[in-house]
């Protein structure tokens, strides 16, 4: 493991104790690997994680664009989660997404209380906008759980006031490790409260889906709405990008849930199957490949023969449509190698998209994953809750009764399972790695060693590490943003993606950063031979 | 775009809708992040770490170290002193800074953490130092923030001998790595010996060479710290933001001062210019200086026909709406809306001022108001362009109005951080932008029988 050791050289005994558990080096040799995850980050290290109001309203709650969500707290997190993660959303009439609420909490507030301030606050919203939102959601910051805020209790009378569903997110910053409870928490609420509401909506048809862990980050969601309409697949809801509060509600009438990021949502795609029998399906449609698998796994799933028939013209034409391009793409990029860490899903995802590119993964990491999503579901029974976790807490969820359907009958899922397709379960990252490293919580330190002995050639993190890597002078793109490009999902996204690395990775300014002078001596040049460099 | 934003207005006191400001951590880690040699500490959740850092690196595009004591709930209740005791130390051990700047939360200041104490109590490495500063995220803005740091620097670090070394302590305010080379550029022209504290230029404005250096060349160091309380007075730019670190010099090393406003515009760089002339004792004003000046009046005198008579709308934070405000009088325009998010009475009437001595009429000067509100007032009454931080873009959109990006944030544009709006060579720039804005607006939106090759 000398990679490993390399990376963990500079620490003291104790933090190379703590560090050493989240590092694997993937040789294949047959043993188990197991990983430390979603544990306490070290004070003091330069960690990429955020907290469980990021993981709340950053990403589950924000996207949705009929609700307005309200920060409670002071002005910060509210300012910082505003537009600035790139989740799409367009509405016939507008999205609520567009704009910031807080109730900017004050030192008085602090001290006396805010929940008068909070009620108040939705209270001016309401008389402001002549717009109502289908929802309302309160998420809190850290002080309010310090000073005992009730804010469900404000919710509920909000609720009974204007007659709009409000709900409330204990997802104050200091709770869990990472953003992960964040999601956790949001999840349980939307489960609580959302899915199922609408209990009026008319059922979909029978092949219908909805799209969970999907943020419709740079557009991901709409190329994945896109194919599957495309293949005759009807998408109910989305889970949250572009989403909204009514798709949500009426969630529960469709027949598959499909899980895109494992992590932010796998919760809710339980909870549905325990409630209503609705299987969920690990998908990914980032790359050629796994597009095309996961459209396949899905008309297994419905055994549907016209489907089939469907998805294969489909996989045909839009592969067709782009083959060139991309192996333009890969003639510039074969042998290049990549490091790639991310939040929780898609260090996974681009694996196989960045070897149909010709691209090697070095090394793979996320920053808020549990084991899980390393090694497999089949580890979950294995894993301890630890005090952090129990802080965020499960919520039990029952059958129910009359909406309970399962779709697939015995016969089919044993059918199924001999055939590959095992609704319920993810294998993980590490399966699908062919050597290289797998870090967990890397920081900036390790990433720094890893830049200077891996030598990747390329490095895909988010915004706080883009630039450090690149004054390395290795080639960055955040995968958290895209840089402001995308979508990278579905056909149209792995030839955005190709293009966007091949441009990338040959702009000629990574030839320029040495200057002439350094490498042959200014004082032998002369007037005459000046232009030969 | 905002499609539910009515022109009506109804009174708010407890919403905030689309903020012009955001919490006092980030303003202390940018304050640091202006000392060499200095990681900055935020003491509560990492989420706060995270944030900031992820704003500073949007605005610079430039690496904004930081780091967390990571609190976890366990440490929102017993308290974060075994969170930022093991901090200070993996710091230390890792990333080998000269100085750790600990700044605090509203989490760790709601639970009345003494970070004091906490320091005391803390084993420091020779010849490395640990200061710090209380910033609620409750109590004023970023700004305040940015203060309130310097302010812990000064307190933790500046001393008196009792022998002046002759030089002056310049505070030159939230500025840029471009306006605060620019300021460097004509204090030098003035022959003045001065210390710049913070000084962010260097660090967050760094070349790509093939190697990264978490502490670059540059940032103001911890002996010119010590050596601000020998300085024989200080000069501070911008009322709002630097008034507390000049007294808090003052206080301790009973160093003088003077505050003038950020050398925004034609006058107010022309007093910047007098006061550091004044200082240095150099007689007359050099002429390339005054050169750089005639060359702006020149240019305002050229150009004057694209925006003199024109409205305008100023956001952002109180000092630089102060400097674009009086520029943008001097340039015969308009500034009927000008709005900070930061709660201060001192823009209020310094605002009040300005406008009453251009004879200005009609026009409003709001403090802690947000750009929701703003947004109404410009759907009652429309402005020729809007000058503010990067959220303007909305407004912009939505009203299809010109919009000039200045101030902090600017998270969507590249090279704004490397170039100045202080001093003429800013103001010419300013001058630059504003125009092309108008007349970019003006190609877009004519005949086509009306599109002029020469303007």
């Amino acid at each position: 493991m000398t990679g490993t050791e390399t990376i963990l050289g500079k620490y003291d005994p104790k933090v190379y104790k703590n560090r050493k558990d989240h590092m694997v080096a993937i040789d294949h040799d047959g043993s188990e690997k197991q990983i430390s995850a979603n544990t306490r980050a070290i004070p003091g290290i330069m960690t990429h994680r955020g907290c469980c109001y990021a993981g709340c309203k950053g990403v589950v709650l924000g996207p949705l664009k009929d609700t307005l969500v309200i920060t409670h707290g002071p002005i910060g997190c509210g300012f910082y989660s505003w537009g600035t993660r790139r989740n799409k959303a367009r509405g016939p009439e507008g999205s609520w997404t567009q704009y910031c609420f807080s109730t900017d909490m004050q030192e008085a507030d602090i001290v006396f209380g805010g929940d008068k301030k909070l009620k108040a606050a939705i209270a001016e919203a309401m008389a402001t906008f002549e717009k109502k939102p289908k929802s309302i959601m309160i998420c809190s910051t850290c002080p309010i759980g310090l000073i005992g805020d009730d804010i469900h209790a404000v919710a509920s009378q909000i609720e009974n006031e204007y007659g709009i569903p409000c709900m409330a997110f204990s997802c104050e910053g200091y709770k869990g490790v990472s953003q992960s409870g964040g999601h956790h928490i949001a999840n349980n609420q939307l489960m609580r409260r959302v899915i199922g509401a609408d209990v009026s909506s008319p059922a979909p048809s029978r092949i219908s889906v909805n799209l969970l862990g999907e943020y419709n980050i740079g557009g991901d969601g709409w190329e994945t709405e896109r194919i599957l309409r495309k293949c005759g697949i009807e998408v109910v809801s989305v889970f949250t990008g572009d989403g909204s509060y009514e798709n949500i509600a009426k969630s529960h009438t469709a027949t598959l849930n499909l899980v895109q990021c494992h992590r932010s949502i796998n919760y809710i795609a339980e909870m549905m199957k325990a409630r209503y029998g609705i299987d969920w399906l690990k998908v990914n449609f980032i790359g050629l490949g796994p597009t095309a698998d996961s459209l396949r796994k899905i008309a297994r799933y419905f055994g549907d023969p016209s489907l089939a028939e469907r998805v294969e013209q489909v996989v045909a034409e839009e592969t067709a449509a782009i083959a060139d391009d991309i192996s333009h793409f890969r003639s510039i990029l074969e042998g290049k190698t990549a490091a790639i860490y991310s939040g929780g899903s898609r260090s996974h995802h681009y694996q196989k998209l960045l070897e149909e590119l010709g691209v090697k993964t070095v090394m793979a990491g996320y920053e808020f994953a549990h084991r899980d999503d390393y090694e497999g579901r089949k580890v979950i029974p294995t894993i301890k809750d630890d005090a952090d976790s129990k802080n965020i807490g499960s919520i039990e969820v029952e059958a129910d009764k009359d909406r309970y359907l399962d779709f697939l009958g015995d016969e089919r899922r044993a059918e199924l399972n001999a055939g590959g397709v095992v609704p319920e379960d993810y294998a993980g990252m590490m399966p699908d790695m062919d050597g290289g490293l797998i870090v967990d919580d890397l920081n900036e330190a390790e990433a720094e060693t890893i830049i200077r002995t891996l030598r990747p050639d390329m490095f895909f993190s988010g915004i706080k590490d883009k630039y450090i890597i690149e004054k390395h002078g290795v080639y960055s793109r955040q995968i958290h943003s895209y840089d402001y490009s995308g979508p990278y999902a579905g056909y149209a996204g792995a030839y955005n993606f190709g293009r966007d690395l091949a441009m990338g990775m040959t702009i000629p300014a990574w030839r320029l950063i040495t200057p002439k002078w350094r490498t042959g001596s200014v004082l032998e040049g002369s007037v005459s031979d000046g232009g030969k460099g | 775009m905002l499609d539910f934003t009515p022109p009506s207005s109804v009174e708010r006191v407890a919403l905030r809708i689309n903020p012009c400001k955001t919490c006092q951590p980030v303003g202390a880690m940018y304050a640091a992040l202006g000392v060499h040699g200095c990681m900055p500490l935020s003491h509560g959740s990492q989420g706060c770490a995270s944030y900031h850092r992820t704003v500073l690196s949007r605005h610079f595009k430039e690496p904004a170290i930081a780091v967390s004591s990571s609190f976890t709930e366990g440490a929102s209740v017993f308290g974060g002193g075994s969170n930022i005791k093991t901090g200070v130390k993996n710091v230390f051990d890792i990333y080998k800074p000269d100085i750790i700047a600990v700044h605090t939360t509203c989490l760790s200041e709601t639970i009345g953490d003494d970070v004091r104490s906490f320091i005391q109590e803390m084993t420091v490495p020779d010849g490395k130092h640990v200061v710090h500063a209380n910033t609620p995220s409750y109590v004023g803005s970023h700004v305040t923030g940015y203060y309130n740091m310097m302010c812990g620097f000064i307190n933790y670090l500046s001393a008196s001998t009792g022998q002046s070394n002759g030089r002056v302590a310049v505070f030159p305010g939230w500025m840029n790595p471009g306006d605060l080379r620019e300021l460097r550029s004509l204090l030098e022209s003035l022959s003045l010996d001065f210390v710049m504290f913070p000084d962010q230029s260097g660090v967050m404005d760094s070349p790509l060479l093939g190697h990264y250096d978490m502490y670059p060349d540059g940032g103001t160091t911890i002996p010119e710290i010590v050596s601000l309380g020998d300085c024989r007075t200080a000069l501070g730019l911008g009322d709002v933001i630097s008034t507390e670190p000049c007294r808090a010099l003052e206080r301790k090393c009973k160093v003088p001062h003077r505050v003038l406003p950020y050398p925004i515009g034609v006058e107010n760089t022309d007093d910047f210019v007098m006061e550091a002339a004044s200082l240095s004792g150099i007689g007359s004003i050099p002429p390339c200086v005054e050169r750089e000046r005639g060359q702006l009046i020149d240019i305002m005198v050229d150009s004057h026909q694209n925006y003199a008579g024109k409205t305008a709308a100023v956001f952002g934070d109180p000092d630089t709406v102060l400097g674009l405000m009086s520029f943008v009088l001097e340039l015969g325009m308009t500034p009927i809306y000008s709005v900070t998010g930061t709660p201060s009475e001192k823009f209020e009437a310094e605002a009040e001022k300005l406008l009453k001595k251009h004879g200005a009429e009609g026009c409003r000067a709001k403090s802690n108001a947000d750009l929701f509100e703003l947004h109404q007032w410009i759907k009652r009454e429309r402005v020729d362009v809007l000058i503010g931080t990067t959220y303007g873009k909305q407004i912009a959109k939505a009203e299809d109005i010109p919009f000039v990006r200045a101030g902090f944030p600017v998270l969507d544009r590249y090279v704004h951080s490397y170039m100045p709006i202080v001093g003429y060579k800013g103001a010419m720039r300013l001058v630059e932008m504003i125009a092309n804005a108008l007349m970019e607006y003006r190609d877009r939106t004519c005949a086509d029988e009306d599109l002029e090759i020469v303007m």
